[in-house]
């Protein structure tokens, strides 16, 4: 087998895959990088459900009338898509999959601070998975994911309280996870590996985390509260009985607007160690990208009325939240400037994990500024619920979010695998993801700024031509997409050995073997440089360190 | 693990409390108790979210809720304020006794401490019943007919708002009250292990973090009492 990675474990054979077998051995197991691999497998089922329904809703789409479904199964449809994508796929996606393979080897950390809370945090996120599941499988919800009051408490009689249930339980999976990498981050650093030295991963995961503890227990005692008024009929958001429905979006929006936040910044930390790599440069502005994490995360968190602006908030409220957003576009600005400084002068090679950061850029400047298009007051006013707002927050949320882990995927995978993937077919997945994506989505800006609105499964006439080209575009992401599912699945037994470090490249990660034994590395690494030294490292030298 | 070598004082790597991954003891302590911290953040914001949602119903029916909190019993609830205010003197003086190696002194105050929460649990149960009693628990019985203030004045309410007041009592206190239930748990297994000896002067980390979590729980009702039981009483 691996002959190489071998080489470099002090007990031949025993790297963290074959280190136990059985399905006991992955099921209790409480090594990082195991519970990273049964993240992969749970996130790629749902990502699959998510992508069967959304292709659903443009199959439906695909007409102006209704023809495949009615509304109400259209409802039901446009729900499950978001829910499992949101809760059951961006929200754990990258933290879970590769900041849990990840943040321990780039620290040089045996593991996480709290390998048993992790499994079960992983245990609770299958709970939920399956509640959802069962809740889509009998009959499934039709309030769209965001279980707006009174209808999702007063009249809807579709399972909200199940849903709510498995986003609930989602929700602390994805807090133990936070607090796991905050400790983590905080007590577990190898000697040397200052805070100014820390991959700029691990800081997106940082900010992430922050998020994930500040924010989740507030959407979690919200779901409560509408269960709860649900199951005993109060009215604790009813306005018939004294309670309020904006209260609940505020409350609703106070986590689910950063949560866009927890999606995108693990993906901008992917993007920052892919780009250094690949143009064998330090990074531009190591500050600036490093706390303009922690500013998204802090501003982020000021930001969430935006989503109310024609909810009946007051003016003044609308023009402070209005600013605000315009505020936080700043930090991510600015790590979009420095990345592309950073391609300044670089030795730039075009590896498919480049191809995606450069995807990633181009996307999520088209979604980052389409946001700023919707901060804008009167535009958002002429804008809301209409295509315009699914466009924008799928460039951010798919383009953004899935370049940055497909490229994290494909950069990593000789690490998790110890396997090479084949580079022509992933080339021609990252091309079919990045044209399929704009097909599916920029002919959405069009459609919304000219007055489709969103959530409806029947439209005019005049809308078809854009829709249709949605809807081809569309396909060509879901080919894009499945793509690597197989070729990966297909590396595992026919790509070539991966070598500790294929990228020469500058991590933690990958000064040990490929795949990494289950303690991470043999002797505990002392950091004695700083992050992305590529200016130090001799083109060639990197072959695998022998013991 | 519970095999106690505490008595080898060679190499940390023979403590029995040290997990493989960390480096040494005090790595271990120092995780375990930012851990604590941050996970006592989250249950701030997790009670947070109901304060929230109380002051902005107070202030939108400031009349109901004023009439109805007037109907909790301010006695019991001062009474059980004290006995959360013991209990939390308990706590402290069981993570004294483990650092000072007490054991039997340990297990004496964690016992206590298991009391007195049981105690405010018997007390609750009371106010509940009472509320039942009386049909202030929302839903179809109930009922907000004599809205009396302490001097006998009726009070011009909305039944409607008044049970919004009773939903957030029964929820902020219901919500309280599940933790007091996992803390007095929680505690009652401390206490058996400390009486099995598992813990010394050099590891204590489940006492002191569970301390941490009883003395939030303490600080929530703390907040709790005057907002539900007190604010509205000054005439």
């Amino acid at each position: 087998m691996a002959t190489e990675a071998m080489a470099a474990n002090q007990a031949p054979g025993s790297n963290y895959l074959t280190n136990g077998h059985g399905i006991k051995s992955w099921l209790l197991t409480t090594d990082h990088k195991r519970i990273a691999i049964l993240y992969l497998i749970s996130v790629s089922i749902f990502f699959f459900l998510g992508g069967l329904f959304a292709m659903f809703i443009r199959l439906e789409l695909l007409t102006p009338q209704g023809d495949l479904m009615q509304a109400d199964t259209y409802n039901k449809v446009f729900t499950m898509h978001g829910m499992i994508m949101v809760f059951f796929f961006l929200i754990p996606v990258v933290p879970a999959v590769l900041g849990n393979f990840l943040v321990p080897l780039m620290i040089g950390a045996k593991d996480l601070a709290f390998p048993r809370i992790n499994l079960l945090s992983w245990y609770l996120y299958v709970i939920g998975g399956t509640l959802i599941l069962h809740c889509m499988l009998t009959g499934g919800v039709d309030t769209g994911w965001t279980f707006y009051t009174p209808f999702s408490t007063a009249f809807t009689n579709t399972k909200i309280i199940e849903a709510g249930l498995a986003a609930f339980i989602a929700g602390f999976s994805s807090i133990f996870t936070g607090l796991n990498f905050i400790v983590t981050i905080h007590r577990m650093r190898a000697p040397g590996l200052t805070w100014d030295r820390l991959p700029l991963f691990i800081w997106a995961n940082y900010a992430t985390s922050l998020i994930m503890i500040l924010g989740t227990p507030v959407v979690a005692i919200t779901i409560v509260l509408v269960a709860v008024e649900r199951l005993f009929h109060l009215g604790i958001f009813d306005p018939k009985l004294g309670g309020d429905p904006i209260l609940f979006q505020h409350l609703f929006w106070f986590y689910s607007h950063p949560a866009v936040y927890i999606m995108i910044l693990p993906s901008m930390g992917v993007i920052s160690e892919l780009i250094t790599c690949f143009s064998r440069k330090r990074v531009f502005g190591y500050k600036f990208i490093a706390l303009s994490s922690v500013a998204i995360a802090v501003i982020g968190f000021l930001v969430w009325a935006h989503h109310m602006f024609v909810a009946g908030i007051s003016l003044y409220a609308a023009m402070i939240f209005s600013f605000l957003t315009f505020f936080v576009g700043v930090p991510s600005a600015i790590k979009v400037f420095n990345w592309t400084a950073t391609l300044y002068r670089g030795s730039i090679s075009y590896a498919t994990p480049m191809l995606y950061a450069f995807g990633f850029i181009g996307l999520f400047t088209i979604g980052g500024l389409t946001g700023l298009f919707l901060a804008t007051l009167g535009i958002d006013v002429h804008v809301t619920d209409t295509y315009f707002v699914v466009a924008h927050f799928h460039y951010v949320m798919v383009g953004g979010v899935l370049m940055g882990y497909l490229g994290g995927m494909h950069f990593w995978w000789p690490k998790i695998s110890g396997r090479m993937y084949p580079e022509g077919w992933a080339k021609l997945s990252a091309l079919l993801v990045f044209v399929g994506f704009n097909l599916t989505f920029f002919p959405q800006f069009i459609l919304g700024y000219v007055g489709m609105p969103r959530r409806y499964w029947q439209y005019p006439p005049e809308f078809q031509v854009l829709n249709v080209l949605s809807t081809a575009g569309a396909s060509v992401l879901a080919v894009g997409y499945l793509l690597p599912m197989i070729y990966f699945l297909w590396s595992l037994r026919y790509g070539p050995i991966a070598e500790a470090n294929p990228w020469n490249a500058a991590g933690l990660e990958w000064k040990t073997s490929s795949p990494p034994p289950t303690f991470n590395f043999d002797e505990t690494p002392v950091v004695t440089w700083e992050a992305y030294n590529y200016d130090e490292i001799p083109p060639k030298e990197m072959e695998v360190p022998v013991g | 693990m519970a095999d106690s070598h505490a008595t080898t004082v060679e190499h940390e790597a023979h403590n029995p409390a040290l997990l493989h991954h960390f480096a040494d003891a005090k790595q271990q302590k120092n995780a375990a108790s930012l851990g604590m911290w941050l996970f006592l953040v989250t249950e701030i914001m997790f009670f947070g979210g109901m304060f929230c949602v109380y002051l902005v119903y107070r202030l939108n029916h400031f009349n109901a809720f004023a009439a109805a909190s007037q109907q909790l019993s301010w006695k019991l609830g001062m009474f059980n304020t004290a006995v959360l205010l013991v209990s939390s003197v308990t706590v402290v003086l069981a993570v004294k006794a483990a650092e000072a190696g007490k054991r039997n002194q340990l297990v004496f105050y964690l016992v206590a401490t298991v009391l007195l929460g049981l105690t405010f649990l018997g007390v609750k149960t009371i106010e509940y019943h009472d509320k039942f009693v009386e049909h202030y628990v929302p839903g179809s019985t109930f009922a907000f007919d004599k809205p009396f203030d302490d001097n006998g004045q009726q009070i011009p309410v909305n039944a409607n708002e008044a049970q919004l007041y009773f939903s957030l009592y029964f929820a902020m206190t219901g919500m309280h009250a599940l933790h007091m239930i996992i803390g007095c748990g929680l505690f009652g297994v401390l206490a058996v292990f400390a009486w099995k000896g598992r813990y010394s002067p050099g590891y204590f980390t489940p006492i002191e973090n569970a301390g941490l979590y009883w003395h939030l729980v303490d600080l929530i009702w703390i907040y709790l009492f005057p907002l539900l039981y007190l604010i509205s009483r000054h005439s």
